[in-house]
């Protein structure tokens, strides 16, 4: 293989087309192949003697990173005049581009505007450097401090709680062996003895931190939070934390002191934050603390006031969480909890808290899980709800526990829905699939899918000021080519960007955002370009203000240049297209009839419009090509 | 200093030593003559030469009047015939020159006759003075070739240097059948396969050098294609540790290239040396006369040296243990001077200096009665070591108060001092520069560990106190003149409080600054830089007092003497130069490098300076007269850190290759290898009492080693004699601990008087 390598080394040289292409740029026009060659062969030479000198520079730096500087002293070695102006500690990214039958590579340069400097305030000076003294090792140990690397690296401890015959640490074999001598050999190397003994700091620390964690100052517990979140040497102290957790939770379950239970799950979070531990030796201890806080049938003293609710919702995502990170095809923590959370679901005499508890645990699992475990059992759910809803009053508080779920449910379910169920929405439709919840259901959906195309268009405009994340361009553009007659705004695909945020786009508490300004663009050829600005309001009364701008204002402009610039010419003669997204927000949040369009004006040849996005997406080089 | 008493006796020596000197820097400046900066330094050379011939006169090889050093002792008889050609060739150059005052003052001094130079030009090889490559040519730039070839150490002629070039190019101008090559290669690979296994081994090592040689003269005869398939078809055979070698090579493929390439010239300027027993040697030779092989046979004769020994032959473990660097192992016979490795005498000092200063430390306390202590600390150095150099061998300057109080201070925190060993680690104090982002480079701790500097890329030097002491400057003239002179606490007094900070900045270098060195009085600071000046600091006034020019390329190092006094640079030029802090012009040039100096230590006695080389040798120099004494083979990399034993016995060096090596200077072997590292390593340093060694790697962690195991081992008459070792492979068990830093490389490592270990290095966010 270095054989291979080595070969390759010696036969690279710059392509002729490269010193064509410099010797065009200064002005050369016309370059005889011979003299390309005997060129490239040349420069090649000397660009590999100056990056081997580069090198040394790198070294005597004490850097991994080759660096301009390096390559500016490697000239001055040569007694050649640096390059300036490439003063640049980053990476610098060349971009590659190719049109014209032409490939580039090229260092991309942005016009500054100066006033837009002399605007900006200054940025802060930074700061000095300093000296900082630590101990890396006392007497021979090293101390499990921040400024230290945490002992005992995660991808150790994962190794030693999923196959604990193979940990050989440095530290502990010694004392293994030592603690062998009287017993008998064999045993002890099956299993080393993990030891957890604390010194007097570590103790201490751990005194402080539980007292703050479930103490009253708010101020504290935060630190202390902070303080599991981040620090690096918890591992030793992780068996007390679990411990801690695990009583805790027992003890504070039977008194009903939900505080208590919220304050030890945000310690459960504390603890999967820190990035240097891992949890997995623990799990046994930590995974019964968290599901009895999502499904207790009761979590405090006044269940119709105290909103216990937030708290099993929290601990269904830490449970979730935990799924996701530590469970294995051995373990089946997944499954092992999907079981769990299902078989009591399914029990009758469930209440309705833990019946909360069991949705809440499942819907965080992911949409696959609502797809398979939830959605089927909606009618069945319903029913139960309509029983407690519209029957007899029997109790208030299973009046609130069903409220709840049935929330919970919408919540969970319509964004599912949104994704699986064709367009339209028909209220009777989802009557007969989802019985009782369905008329709420449809609305909710129908919510989540204009709620999918605002933020699909949010990005959208980000796209055409910044011109920076193209793959979401191209998505909501492609959207908007396939669609030939008036279609609802559903149509644009959620770019796969904003996947993770809209999985949970039904959130009460999320409101959208106010008065959010949509402009939509339309581009004539070389004639004078319009804007629209739509003025959405969340606001229940006020219906979409829409602003015609004439003339592109300066942020649009390059973009409206590039499209008639393209050297392939698609979008040049191209007729004018003109989005506009109108949506009217439902009269009332109760709504069941909600009216959401979108009324896009003749889109003509969606097809071309596939290469108005390529064309943008390799706008640069054109904008290089353009001197030709 | 002493050197009035016996003016007449010292003349030769002097002259001899000096002109080596003179000889080397002429041939390196001649060489720089057309780099336009250099031209200050071009018009003056020769006159400070003979300017330093005086200075010098009057310090630095002075020998002691005892020992009486008679040209005879320190040169075999073979040498005295080199330098007189040395002589002439540098009386012949400074003639072109037109510099007939100096061409005068050397002569008179060298003791030689007006004609002989006159005579030289027509019989220079006639007379026999010539050495082994008597080539018969008697232009300037051949005989200077020749002279730096054949002077102590295979010196290197400078790269840009015209006529030079041609000289050493032209020995490839021989034409063999460009076709043929690879015949010849292969044929004589096959051979080497088929013979016995205890011949393969040695013989194996002729495939690299005659590869390089072969490629190289095909590419010169210009029969590029030829050459790119020959490097293609037999690149891969080659050891990976000559890896960054063929990369040079490979991009090398004109003649129009070879001007100027440095690998290029060393490989011919220096013969490659390989070791090989007698009886394979016999067989390589029986071969090529057999198929009357001219080719390589030629090769052989001209670009490598082989040492032939009686005996066995060697095992592949050992030739890979020694060899790796750019031209081969070193030639047995140049690690057989003798070295003074032993320590100085320590001075003596008068013992009631001590008590005061008890006194003075115990005033509020009770007062202490004299202690028993003391006797043991005076006798401790009182015999002379049989390896010592004799105690003026180098002059040294004079002990000042001040060093005394220092030296006493020493001695008592030695006693405070925590034996270390396999079951006492040292503890570490992590010294993390945050927030340098401009790049730190350099890192150099006091020997109290009062003080810290750092360099950095961006051109500025940062000094810190890392006790609660500040940093104060001296006052202005203005206000000296206002104080009381006579006051007890004058020195105190001088000092401006309003400057008190705990780190200053000192500004001067227009590069990225690689090396620095506190003085061991901690008045002085050294720092040299890419901009090719070494600069000298005074840490009273916080300004730069001096800077040193001569190297004009980037200088990557430099070391305090430990006695103060000298110092040692070396750089990109391939030239260690040996400085005196009151002189502008080096007093030594070490030349022989074949590729940049990385780094340069002093060893503890002053009489030596060891250099590590980016062509993957190291080697140690005799200061007083300028010799190289030892060259240790061995690293694949360049090399990037040194570090003496306390005791002087033995050195330690890292490399590239994160390898550490460990040398016994007084046999000139390697005694042991740690591996462990998986990067640069960029520090090394023996705890006082040279239990421990730490090295400091970019690789984020500080190792600890056990050097008093590692170095437990006697050496036999015969490894000495033949220096064939034995390497065992016992890095596990000598390593002691690793400490990882959380995103920091370790580039610099201090034992504190304690034997508390100090690492320092920039933190990487």
């Amino acid at each position: 293989m270095a054989e291979e390598r080595r070969q390759k080394q010696c036969s690279v040289t710059l392509p002729t087309e490269s010193m064509k292409a410099i010797a065009e740029s200064i002005g050369v026009g016309q370059l005889q192949e011979e003299s390309c060659t005997a060129l490239s062969e040349e420069v090649s030479y000397r660009i590999k003697e100056i990056a081997q000198d580069a090198l040394k520079f790198m070294h005597h730096g004490k850097r991994r990173k080759l660096t301009t500087s390096d390559i500016d002293n490697a000239l001055k070695l040569k007694n050649v005049e640096p390059l300036y102006g490439f003063q640049s500690q980053e990476f610098i990214p060349f971009r590659f581009a190719s049109g014209g039958g032409r490939e580039l590579h090229f260092y991309e340069e942005k016009e500054v505007d100066l006033s837009d400097i002399i605007n900006t305030p200054l940025p802060r000076v930074p700061l000095d450097v300093s000296l900082k003294a630590h101990w890396l090792s006392i007497d021979g140990t090293q101390p499990s401090i921040p400024e230290n690397p945490p002992p005992v690296p995660k991808e150790q401890q994962k190794v030693e709680s999923t196959e604990p015959l193979k940990v050989v640490k440095p530290g502990q074999e010694e004392d293994g062996s030592i603690q062998a001598k009287g017993k008998d050999k064999g045993l002890i190397r099956l299993k080393p003895r993990s030891t957890h003994e604390l010194s007097v700091e570590q103790q201490l620390y751990y005194k402080e931190i539980t007292e703050a964690c479930v103490g009253s100052c708010e101020a504290k517990r935060a630190e202390a939070l902070q303080s599991i979140a981040t620090d690096p040497g918890l591992y030793q102290m992780l068996p007390r934390f679990s411990t801690f957790i695990s009583e805790g939770v027992r003890v504070n379950v039977v008194q009903n002191n939900l505080a208590l239970l919220i304050y030890l799950m945000r310690m459960v979070k504390a603890l999967m934050d820190n990035p240097t531990l891992y949890l997995e030796k623990y799990l046994h201890e930590l995974i019964p603390a968290v599901v009895t806080c999502i499904v207790s049938k009761q979590l405090c003293l006044r269940p119709d006031v105290d909103n216990h609710w937030a708290l099993r919702d929290f601990a269904a995502r830490l449970m979730a969480q935990s799924c996701k990170t530590f469970s294995t095809t051995t373990n089946n923590i997944q499954s092992r909890i999907t079981k769990t959370f299902t078989k009591s679901w399914l029990d009758d005499k469930t209440q309705w808290t833990t019946r909360y508890g069991c949705i809440a645990g499942l819907a965080e699992l992911g949409p696959d899980v609502i797809k398979t475990l939830i959605l089927p059992r909606l009618t069945v759910e319903g029913a139960r709800i309509k029983a407690v809803m519209e029957g007899p009053v029997i109790s208030n508080i299973d009046k609130i526990g069903a409220d709840h779920v049935q929330s919970l449910l919408l919540k969970h379910c319509a964004s599912v829905i949104a994704k699986l169920r064709p367009q339209p929405d028909v209220v009777d439709q989802y009557r007969t699939d989802y019985g009782y919840l369905g008329p709420m259901l449809c609305s909710h959906v129908m919510k989540a899918r204009t709620q999918a195309a605002l933020q699909a268009q949010q990005v959208n405009r980000t796209t055409l000021t910044i011109t920076q994340p193209r793959p979401t361009l191209t998505v909501s553009q492609s959207g908007l080519s396939g669609s030939t007659g008036p279609r609802t705004p559903s149509i644009i695909k959620v770019p796969s960007s904003l996947a993770l945020m809209s999985q949970r786009p039904g959130t009460p508490s999320q409101p959208s955002p106010p008065a959010t300004k949509y402009i939509v663009m339309a581009t004539s050829s070389g004639a004078a370009s319009t804007q629209q600005v739509i003025t959405l309001s969340s606001s229940q009364s006020a219906s979409p203000v829409t602003t015609s701008v004439h003339s592109a204002t300066s942020a649009l402009q390059p973009l409206v240049k590039l499209d008639s610039g393209g050297s392939t010419g698609l979008t040049a003669s191209r007729p004018l297209q003109k989005y506009i997204v109108v949506s009217l927000p439902p009269s009332a949040s109760s709504s069941l009839e909600p009216k959401s369009t979108v009324i896009p004006t003749p889109i003509p040849s969606a097809s071309l419009d596939g290469g108005l996005k390529l064309e943008r997406s390799d706008s640069p080089g054109v904008r290089t090509q353009s001197p030709h | 200093m002493r050197c009035h008493d016996f003016p007449k006796l010292e003349l030769p020596v002097f002259s001899s030593a000096h002109a080596h000197f003179i000889c080397k820097m002429a041939a390196v400046q001649g060489g720089l003559v057309d780099a336009v900066e250099e031209k200050t330094i071009k018009s003056e050379p020769v006159a400070d030469a003979t300017a330093n011939n005086s200075a010098n006169d009057a310090r630095a090889p002075s020998s002691s009047p005892g020992s009486g050093v008679s040209p005879g002792v320190n040169k075999p008889a073979a040498g005295a015939a080199e330098d007189q050609q040395t002589l002439l060739a540098v009386l012949q150059f400074l003639r072109k020159n037109n510099l007939s005052e100096s061409v005068e003052i050397l002569r008179r001094e060298a003791g030689l006759p007006e004609d002989s130079l006159d005579q030289k030009g027509g019989d220079s090889t006639g007379t026999g003075l010539g050495g082994p490559e008597a080539d018969g040519r008697t232009d300037a730039g051949s005989l200077l070739s020749r002279v730096t070839v054949s002077s102590s150490a295979p010196s290197k002629a400078v790269a840009e240097d015209q006529p030079d070039v041609n000289v050493v190019l032209s020995a490839y101008s021989q034409q063999g059948d460009p076709a043929l090559y690879e015949v010849y290669y292969s044929g004589l690979k096959k051979f080497i396969e088929t013979v016995l296994d205890c011949h393969r081994a040695e013989l194996s090592q002729v495939f690299y050098p005659l590869f390089v040689h072969m490629y190289l003269e095909l590419v010169y005869n210009n029969h590029e294609n030829k050459a790119k398939a020959f490097f293609e078809k037999f690149s891969g055979d080659q050891e990976c540790y000559y890896q960054d070698d063929l990369r040079v090579l490979c991009s090398l493929t004109k003649k129009e290239h070879m001007r100027g390439n440095e690998t290029l010239l060393d490989f011919r300027t220096s013969k490659f040396v390989l070791r090989i027993s007698r009886d394979s040697y016999q067989l390589l030779k029986r071969h090529l006369q057999e198929r009357q092989n001219n080719q390589i046979w030629n090769i052989i004769q001209e670009h490598l040296y082989i040492d032939i020994f009686d005996g066995m032959p060697r095992s592949k473990g050992q030739i890979d243990a020694m060899s790796g660097s750019l031209a081969g192992e070193a030639k047995r016979e140049a690690n057989k001077a003798k070295v003074y490795y032993g320590l100085l005498k320590e001075p003596e000092i008068e013992l009631p200096l001590d008590d005061e200063d008890e006194e003075a430390e115990n005033e509020e306390g009770k007062p202490k009665k004299k202690k028993p202590k003391k006797d043991n600390m005076g006798s401790k150095s009182k015999k002379q070591d049989p390896n010592a150099p004799s105690q003026t061998r180098i002059p040294l300057p004079e002990l000042k108060d001040s060093d005394k109080l220092d030296k006493i201070m020493n001695m008592k925190e030695a006693t405070k001092r925590i034996r270390l060993g396999p079951d006492n680690l040292p503890s570490i104090c992590f010294y993390s520069f945050l927030n340098a982002y401009q790049g730190l480079t350099a890192v150099d701790l006091t020997d109290d560990s009062s003080l810290i500097a750092g360099g950095f890329a961006d051109s500025t030097v940062r000094v810190w106190s890392v006790t609660p002491k500040k940093l104060r400057k001296v006052k202005s003239a203005a206000d000296l003149n206002m104080i009381d002179k006579e006051s007890d606490d004058v020195l105190e007094r001088i000092m401006d409080e309003k400057t008190a900070s705990e780190s200053k900045i000192l500004y001067g270098h227009s590069g990225p600054v690689y090396g620095i060195s506190f003085s061991p009085d901690r008045n002085y600071l050294l720092s040299s830089s890419e901009d090719g000046t070494i600069r000298l600091w005074s840490l009273q006034t916080f300004t730069c007092l001096v800077g040193y020019k001569g190297h004009n390329y980037p200088v990557w190092d430099t070391q305090f003497s430990p006695h103060g006094y000298y110092f040692v640079s070396g750089g990109h030029d391939r030239v260690a130069r040996l400085w005196a802090t009151d002189h502008y012009q080096p007093l030594r040039m070490f030349s022989g490098h074949l590729a940049d100096i990385t780094c340069t230590r002093f060893h503890p006695n002053s009489n030596y300076v060891v250099t590590g080389s980016s062509d993957r040798t190291i080697r140690l120099w005799d200061v007083l007269n300028g010799n190289c004494v030892r060259i240790f083979t061995g690293h694949k990399g360049p090399i990037h850190a040194l570090a003496f034993s306390p005791n002087g016995k033995f050195l330690a060096s890292g490399a590239t290759d994160g390898r550490v090596l460990l040398w016994d200077i007084g046999h000139g072997l390697m005694v042991g290898e740690l591996k462990g590292h998986t990067d640069t390593i960029y520090s090394l340093r023996f705890s006082r009492d040279s239990e421990i060694l730490a090295s400091g790697s970019m690789d984020n962690t500080v190792r600890l080693w056990d050097a008093t195991k590692a170095f437990d081992l006697e050496t036999d008459d015969f490894t000495a004699a033949t220096g064939h070792i034995h390497l065992q492979d016992n890095s596990q068990e000598l390593l002691l601990g690793s400490y990882m830093t959380k995103s920091t490389p370790v580039i610099h490592l201090h034992f504190t008087r304690r034997n508390l270990l100090l690492a320092a290095g920039g933190y990487n966010p």
